[in-house]
């Protein structure tokens, strides 16, 4: 899987669209993700953040959501290639604009008596939370759009010795749209 | 009735209808090959695997039938890898059965292990790896089932031995329901207005092309495609996988496109105003430089997989289904009669002007390839099948053979695999034991897999191979004489090292040799005659002589290179 490219930090659903989500019904079977990191590996398509986890309850299928350069690859390629694999059961193409996208931020920061204030501040500023915390450093989490997580992710630069994971989005449609 | 799954896989391979694998047993394959003693299905031992699923291929190019091979695990599985590349490219059925190390010793880098099912990941249909015996009839049931329907292509089963060895209560999925494949569909219902639209297209063309390709052969559309072709009138083009979906001795024939295409299939292309693809893949040897391809074509692009559709040029039609279906759907829509009389006018001259040229004296008093091969489909049996490898004689072989009828040409086109002839051909000549099968090989070819004539005459295949001997690796050398300055860089296998000849009678064969046209029609004639062992005929042939016409790579097909002596007069 790249790195998040350069000109990927920072978009937001307001950004011209360069990536499109695709929530990916497969059967929970070995191998799986093998095969689906493998398609996108050999036919050069791009993979900005891939997210699984099973399915509605089902013990048969997981939800793979990947988020795909949609701007070098015609995504009808992509949609086409990926739908060949016999493990993949649907695939539903969602445009940034028609998704609800969330992706959760958790970080790692350095305190002490100066910074705390300030780090405190930017939690709340961000609606994040604190989840872990000792003498000299706090674990904030925040779940939001890829945007917020984004627009957070540049405020905590401010501060130094930041260890930062993000998980990549999980997306589904928005209610009252239809998406094939 | 308790079986062990090794037993279980025979009587799956029994329930399919498969009526012969070709194989190669080892160690952790061994659990099958007991009850195979018991079995119905015939054993073609081959002397090494490569051999095996290239059999396999040709036997599935000349019926149409799923082939199926059968080998160990680790070298016995890598070995079959080329052959299952090649039949993914080429969209041949396949199912391949490789054994496994023990299902407690997989990841523990055991003796004869490897992950056969991650290597051939990227160049499978799909492929299992078999975790109870209990499972072996419906991943049989399920490997056939890919491999046959929708796109074909190739399917490899990985069984551990343990599974193999283990007990399970027989038991056979009744339907397609049962295949535990709920991601897979292979037939699709037919667009009627796209139908429509393309009609429009078809009935507004002046200058329309059939431009047919392998996927016609796999959907069996020969006969649909006559009617439609006879009744539009519209010219046609066979690519090097068709070659035999449409008579070549047909008048609105116009031959093979591509990049060793006959003038009058590449300039139709290149000027046409519409393009039907039938199961084509607007293939890069096909279209030359793809930003002046067939400029001023409309494109209706019929496939059974909607991947091909936009991959490498936009539609302006794309019909997604079954070829036979979607002909007879665009046949039963155009119903204006298409005046094509300006267009048809303009394709006789072509073709009168650039008929396929040789020049049948060589200076050094060899043969010429070209002359070979017609000079043995000249005296060759209605209905024979040819089988080739890869380079010159290939192109030769599909330019110069008369194709008539689906199943007769069997080549490796997408992947280009050297060697591919000869185990093909004993494949094709199982399959089809009532034809007479024809390798057509060069000597570097024959080199690769050569060992299979072993094979050939011990289980009683008896084909005949003619090496096209130009002691070159023949394509290559052709670029290094036109693109790098006659810079010739290991490209000579010299003639008479090996002997062919002896190296046939080695191999229980009989091994004749012409270097002279009279010797020629001699050795062919003779070769004709012997019908129970396999023949090989070493053919001298003059190294100068390269395949034309020919567009260069990055030209564009307007750049077509058609033989010397017709440059004059091109205009």
């Amino acid at each position: 899987m790249s790195a998040v490219p350069e000109s990927y930090v920072g978009s937001s659903s307001t950004s011209p669209v360069t990536h499109h989500i695709l929530s990916v019904l497969v059967e929970n079977k070995a191998g799986v993700l093998a095969r689906i990191a493998g398609l996108f590996a050999r036919r050069g398509f791009n993979i900005y953040s891939l997210a699984v986890a099973p399915a509605e309850g089902h013990a048969r299928f997981s939800r793979i959501t990947i988020v795909v350069d949609a701007e070098n690859t015609p995504l009808e390629q992509i949609v086409g290639q990926l739908d060949k694999l016999v493990n993949v059961v649907a695939i539903s193409d969602l445009s940034p604009r028609d998704a609800v996208e969330r992706e959760l931020l958790l970080a790692s920061v350095k305190v002490d008596e100066l910074t705390r204030p300030a780090v405190l501040e930017a939690v709340a500023n961000a609606s994040a939370s604190i989840v872990d915390v000792d003498a000299g450093a706090v674990t904030i989490m925040l779940a939001g759009t890829p945007a917020a997580c984004d627009q957070f992710e540049r405020r905590l630069e401010a501060f130094s010795d930041v260890e930062l994971h993000r998980t990549g989005r999980v997306a589904l449609s928005r209610l009252g749209r239809t998406n094939n | 009735m308790e079986l062990t799954g090794a037993q279980a896989l025979i009587k799956s391979l029994e329930h399919q209808g498969v009526d012969v694998v070709f194989g190669l047993p080892g160690g952790a394959i061994l659990p099958v090959y007991d009850p195979l003693i018991d079995s119905t299905i015939r054993h073609i031992l081959v002397r090494h695997e490569q051999g095996a699923g290239h059999m396999a291929e040709g036997y599935a190019m000349a019926t149409g039938r799923p082939g199926v091979a059968i080998v160990t695990s680790g070298p016995g599985a890598t070995n079959i890898v080329t052959p299952i590349a090649n039949a993914h490219m080429d969209s041949t059925p396949l199912v391949v059965i490789t054994g496994q190390v023990a299902t407690k010793s997989i990841g523990t880098d055991a003796f004869q292990e490897c992950d056969i099912t991650g290597i051939t990941m990227g160049i499978t249909k799909h492929n299992f790896l078999v975790q109870s015996a209990s499972q072996i009839p419906r991943i049989i049931a399920a490997a056939f089932h890919l491999a046959t329907t929708g796109r074909p292509g190739p399917v490899l089963v990985d069984l551990p031995k343990d599974v193999a060895q283990s007990t399970m209560q027989w038991w056979w999925p009744e339907s397609v329901d049962e295949l535990d494949l709920p991601g897979y569909r292979s037939s699709f219902d037919i667009d009627e207005q796209a139908v429509t639209r393309a009609a429009e297209l078809i009935e507004q063309s002046q200058r329309p092309v059939l431009y047919v390709g392998g996927g016609t052969l796999k959907a069996r559309a020969s006969a649909e495609l006559l009617a439609f072709a006879e009744r539009t009138g519209i010219p046609v083009v066979t690519t090097l996988m068709a070659r035999g979906a449409f008579p070549d001795s047909h008048p609105q024939h116009l031959g093979m496109p591509g990049m060793h295409g006959m003038y009058s299939a590449v300039t139709a292309m290149q000027r046409s105003d519409l393009l039907i693809s039938l199961g084509a893949r607007f293939d890069d040897r096909v279209t030359g430089r793809l930003d002046g391809f067939a400029p001023d074509a409309k494109i209706i692009h019929v496939d059974i997989d909607r991947a091909e559709f936009n991959k490498v040029r936009r539609a302006d039609v794309a019909l997604h289904g079954d070829v036979r279906d979607i002909v007879r759907a665009l046949d039963a829509a155009t119903g204006k009669t298409l005046d094509l009389s300006a267009w048809w006018a303009q394709l006789r001259t072509w073709q009168s002007e650039y008929p396929l040229a040789y020049d049948p004296v060589s200076d050094d008093g060899l043969l010429r390839p070209q002359a070979v091969v017609e000079a043995i489909a000249q005296a060759a049996a209605p209905g024979t099948i040819v089988a080739s490898g890869v380079g010159q004689h290939q192109m030769w072989a599909a330019q110069h053979w008369k194709y008539e009828e689906p199943g007769t040409w069997i080549n490796s086109g997408g992947a280009g695999t050297m060697g591919f002839g000869v185990p093909a051909a004993i494949g094709a000549k199982v399959g089809r034991p009532d034809r007479t099968v024809w390798a057509i090989d060069g000597d570097g070819c024959f080199q690769m897999t050569a060992q299979e004539l072993v094979t050939a005459r011990s289980e009683g295949i008896p084909i005949k191979v003619a090496i096209l001997n130009n002691a070159y690796l023949g394509m290559v050398r052709q670029w290094q004489e036109m693109f790098y300055e006659e810079r010739y860089s290991e490209v000579y296998l010299s003639a008479d090292l090996p002997d062919y000849v002896k190296w046939a009678e080695a191999m229980g064969c009989v091994g004749l040799r012409a270097s002279t046209p009279a010797e020629m029609k001699q050795v062919i004639a003779e070769a004709n005659e012997i019908n129970d062992v396999p023949v090989v005929i070493d053919f001298r042939t003059d190294s100068s002589e390269k395949v034309f016409p020919m567009v260069p790579t990055g030209a564009t097909n307007d750049d077509i290179m058609v033989h010397p002596s017709q440059r004059g007069a091109r205009s």
